[in-house]
């Protein structure tokens, strides 16, 4: 099974270290596996690294593409993190 | 020649990471790179041995790191996603699986293909345009580094250890090492390596210790055991100090502690002379990351938002987008205050990525600013248009640097126009009426002063350049750089045209040079008819001090004997004793120094 959803970053900073954390931290917790891509580059939803050097300020479009038993609760959960500009105080 | 030596006075500068001053004992820790052995390994079995030695070593690393985000205080509690960040690189496949795979395929020992690894990362980061991401490849250098000395074995010179109260020496820490400082013993820290944006430098101020970051050639010189002064306002940092400056240090620290409790009492109330005049005191920004600390210091606005930044961190010039975003941001945080944004000062010595521009003999006079915005029309519209776009989200005003005459504002003003009615064809908002203004920092500029006015809503006298172009004095040059006199009498007659100028065309005139945050030029500010200064906004809470005891009265009195020296040295004794009489509490030194360095 795969999902796939376009996100927008909104948070003031960007995907930098905490919100790349965080974006790993759920990826683990859940048993499918998630690739964001950007411009035709691909980032492993749970690699810190590769999500950092995807290089994404804010405004960026993403495409988060799941696939996995639980792929539908992650993009939820994943949504629901962009959303709430991870949990960035402004 | 040489029989008794006593241990050399020096003085290195650095970056101010943590702010507060600091007298203690240097102990060095040797955080130095681990020497790497490079080795090819003969058989499977050896290849197998490697990989669990690596393996073992990564797990020791993230315990370790573990247990320092489990020992953290409470109120750092916010920063511990440092930590998480370093643990799950530690367990990030460009790093855990590529060495692997490196021992495995090119039979190399850990060391080797860890390293190979990180290189590998590091051209990844590299190719990042945005500054931020690009300097988080510390973060991966940290947990290399960590790795690498757990590979070794050598891991027993834990920070927690550390007895006596001391000053750290180090190569450079990670905000791990940071963490890990015993701060009821630790006083402080500097090192070699490290910058204002890095993480280990918010650890620093997240601790309230301070500290000093990128020194160069600390470890070098400093030896064990040495008594240091480290400066964390100014940057500096003393070793083998003579009783003097001890005792300079002494009261300076003592200054910096009742500053920093004055500024929490005081910062926020608005700045009223004696006489019910109200001063507006804003600050001078050069990163978006500054506009909370101006407000936290109370600033009336931003002043001036020096917007060269953001060219010159990117590897191209930076986009349209990139600019609105970041204008945008300091407008709806400054918001209803005021932000003046001036179009980007480059050309000339700076150099501006991405872009070639010729070298120069005298880049002070060369092919800058307002001249350089009117050639590259290209670059100066896309500013232009960021500025507009973020005019209907805040108080934006919008300023021109380096203006020589009158035809520079025609022409740079006939820009904007052909800009806003791009921008009205296309639909995008913006605030028709932006208030547009002009920098008189070129001597011409303050002979034009009258017909200037009829052309522009306000006028900001950067006194930087005025006295630097006035004088004829070149400040980098170490043989007249003396002769550099704010108090010169012609600088404060170019001052009163400017203002009556601007009075006169009814418009508004600010500053917003060093002058506009040197307490000894507060009164005679005021009282040449300027209301509004624009200043480092650590100087803020000091400046509105001095306004609510000026009364515009008297400081008009006094410009007028003021006004009859005929001498940089006579105007700024007069001043000095002027201030003393108005403050007296604070003294020669003290309104010199109380801000601790932060002119």
């Amino acid at each position: 099974m795969e999902v796939i959803k376009n996100l927008t970053v909104s948070n003031k900073l960007g995907i930098h270290a905490r919100a790349a954390a965080r974006i790993v931290e759920l990826v683990k917790k859940h048993r499918s596996t998630l690739i964001l891509a950007k411009d035709g580059k691909e980032a492993d939803g749970s690699n810190i690294l590769s999500i950092l050097t995807l290089a994404c300020p804010k405004g960026t479009e993403i495409k988060a593409r799941a696939a996995g038993e639980d792929c539908e609760e992650l993009i939820v959960k994943l949504f629901e993190l962009f959303d709430s500009k991870f949990g960035e105080v402004s | 020649m040489t029989n008794t030596q006593l241990p050399e006075k020096k003085l290195l500068t650095g970056i101010p990471a943590s702010p507060g001053i600091i007298i203690g004992k240097a102990h060095l820790v040797d955080r130095s790179r681990v020497k790497i052995l490079y080795q090819y390994l003969i058989n499977e079995d050896q290849i197998n041995r490697e990989v669990e030695r690596f393996k073992k070593a990564l797990c020791i690393t993230e315990s370790q790191l573990l247990q320092i985000k489990n020992r953290m205080p409470e109120r750092m509690k916010d920063h511990s996603f440092i930590l998480d960040s370093h643990i799950m690189i530690i367990h990030d496949s460009m790093l855990k699986d590529a060495t692997v795979e490196k021992i495995r395929k090119e039979k190399i020992n850990s060391e080797w293909a860890l390293k190979k690894s990180f290189e590998e990362i590091k051209l990844l980061f590299d190719e990042v345009d945005d500054y931020y991401i690009r300097s988080r490849l510390t973060d991966v250098e940290n947990v290399t580094e960590r790795i690498l000395r757990n590979l070794s074995g050598n891991n027993d010179t834990s920070l927690s250890q550390i007895n006596g109260r001391v000053i750290i020496v180090a190569h450079d820490l990670s905000p791990a090492d940071t963490t890990e400082l015993n701060i009821t013993r630790v006083m402080g820290f500097i090192t070699d390596a490290g910058g204002r944006t890095s993480h280990t430098a918010i650890m620093a101020q997240a601790l309230e210790i301070p500290a000093v970051v990128g020194l160069e050639q600390a470890t070098k010189q400093i030896r064990e055991g040495d008594l240091l002064i480290v400066d964390g306002n100014s940057g500096q940092v003393i070793f083998s100090p003579d009783e003097d400056d001890i005792i300079a240090y002494q009261e300076k620290q003592l200054r910096h502690e009742q500053y920093k409790s004055f500024i929490a009492r005081t910062s926020h109330l608005p700045a009223v002379t004696l006489d019910g005049q109200r001063v507006y005191v804003m600050a001078n920004i050069e990163f978006l990351e500054e506009v909370a600390a101006a407000k936290d210091y109370g600033a009336d606005g931003i002043g001036l938002y020096r917007t060269e930044f953001l060219y010159l961190r990117s590897k191209g010039i930076p986009s349209e987008d990139d600019l609105f975003e970041d204008y945008r941001e300091v407008a709806e945080i400054i918001a209803p205050m005021p932000v003046t944004i001036r179009t980007f000062d480059l050309g000339g010595d700076k150099f501006m990525a991405g872009l070639k521009t010729a070298r120069e003999m005298n880049p002070a006079l060369g092919l800058r600013a307002i001249r350089f915005c009117l050639k590259e029309t290209k670059i100066f519209k896309s500013q232009l248009r960021a500025i507009l776009r973020a005019s209907t989200l805040g108080n934006v005003r919008l300023m021109f640097p380096m203006i020589s005459g009158v035809q520079e504002v025609l022409d740079a003003k006939a820009i904007l126009h052909e800009v806003m009615a791009e921008m009205e064809k296309e639909g995008i908002p913006f605030d028709h009426q932006i208030k547009t203004g002009i920098m008189i920092e070129v001597p011409s500029a303050v002979a034009m002063a009258e017909a200037l006015a009829e052309q522009v809503d306000f006028f900001s006298v950067g006194t930087n350049d005025l006295i630097q172009y006035s004088l004829a004095i070149d400040r980098a040059n170490e043989l007249v750089a003396g002769m550099y006199q704010p108090f010169h009498p012609a600088i404060l007659r170019m001052i009163r045209q400017v203002v009556s100028a601007a009075k006169g065309a009814g418009i508004e005139v600010s500053l917003c040079g060093e002058m506009a945050g040197d307490p000894l030029c507060t009164a005679a500010l005021l009282a040449l008819g300027i209301n509004q200064l624009s200043m480092n906004a650590r100087v803020i809470p000091l400046i509105k001090k001095i306004a609510r005891t000026i009364s515009s009265e008297d400081a008009r009195d006094d410009l007028e004997k003021v006004m009859t020296l005929k001498t940089a040295t006579e105007v700024r004794k007069h001043l000095l004793r002027t201030m003393s009489e108005l403050l007296p509490e604070l003294g020669e030194e003290g309104i010199l120094d109380l801000s601790g360095g932060a002119r």
